[in-house]
């Protein structure tokens, strides 16, 4: 029972890595309240979207999370 | 039809170009940008990390969104991810179009477009050291003229 968190662009360097595999928690704020607090702290910022399984969260959105789902943490693009 | 392509290997320009305008004899214009890697400032690679659910998915609703603001008879998006040296190209964007004015917005929509909007984080390495580069308020300057 797992969920792959994504981490993008300089989210990569506060997680230490690119991704990682953590044990299922029902919803965002679970997953959230279970990271460094300093990671958390990151992933919660105002510019940072989140994608589930692909599929881009609405501000108000709050998935109920599956075995195998993908979050993927998305802040803000720097252009090709 | 519209080719929209994301590669993490090197790509020859001037044959995607070639290639592009022998598939578009109709077209009485092409207007193409290459953006390729700056020399200079010290930078001694770029690199582009893509989202793979997000990053090709985008960039084919991005081709949509031109074809169907102009009249063209072919579009070309291509842009690479992953490391790159300096002079090496990032992305080339192509339209051909039976009249000239539509190929140029078309080509110059698809670049502000690409730019501020597709999924793409970047960093340069200078000095031996890795840095993000954080989005640009010029790119978001540029999309706006578009509204």
């Amino acid at each position: 029972m797992a969920l792959t968190l994504v981490f993008l662009g300089r989210l990569e360097d506060v997680a230490g890595g690119g991704s990682r595999a953590i044990p299922l928690a029902s919803s965002i704020d679970a997953v959230l309240g279970a990271l460094e607090p300093e990671l958390a702290s990151a992933l919660r910022g105002a510019r940072v979207k989140l994608a589930v399984n692909g599929i881009l969260l609405q501000d108000t959105d709050a998935p109920v999370l599956k075995d195998g789902d993908e979050i993927a943490f998305l802040p803000p693009v720097s252009g090709g | 039809m519209s080719q929209v392509r994301l590669l993490t290997a090197p790509f020859d320009p001037a044959r995607e170009l070639a290639a592009f305008t022998a598939a578009h004899p109709e077209a009485g214009g092409v207007v193409s940008f290459l953006g390729q890697v700056r020399v200079g400032d010290g930078v001694e690679a770029l690199e582009l990390k893509h989202y793979e659910p997000l990053t090709l998915p985008a960039m084919k609703d991005l081709a949509s969104r031109v074809r169907g603001r102009w009249d063209l008879d072919g579009l070309l998006l291509v842009h690479r991810s992953g490391v790159m040296a300096p002079g090496e190209p990032i992305v080339l964007v192509a339209a051909a179009a039976r009249h000239r004015r539509d190929a140029f917005a078309a080509a110059d929509y698809a670049m502000d477009h690409l730019k501020s909007e597709s999924w793409f984080w970047k960093r340069e390495k200078a000095g031996g050291e890795w840095r993000w580069i954080e989005p640009r308020d010029q790119d978001f300057e540029d999309i706006a003229r578009w509204g």
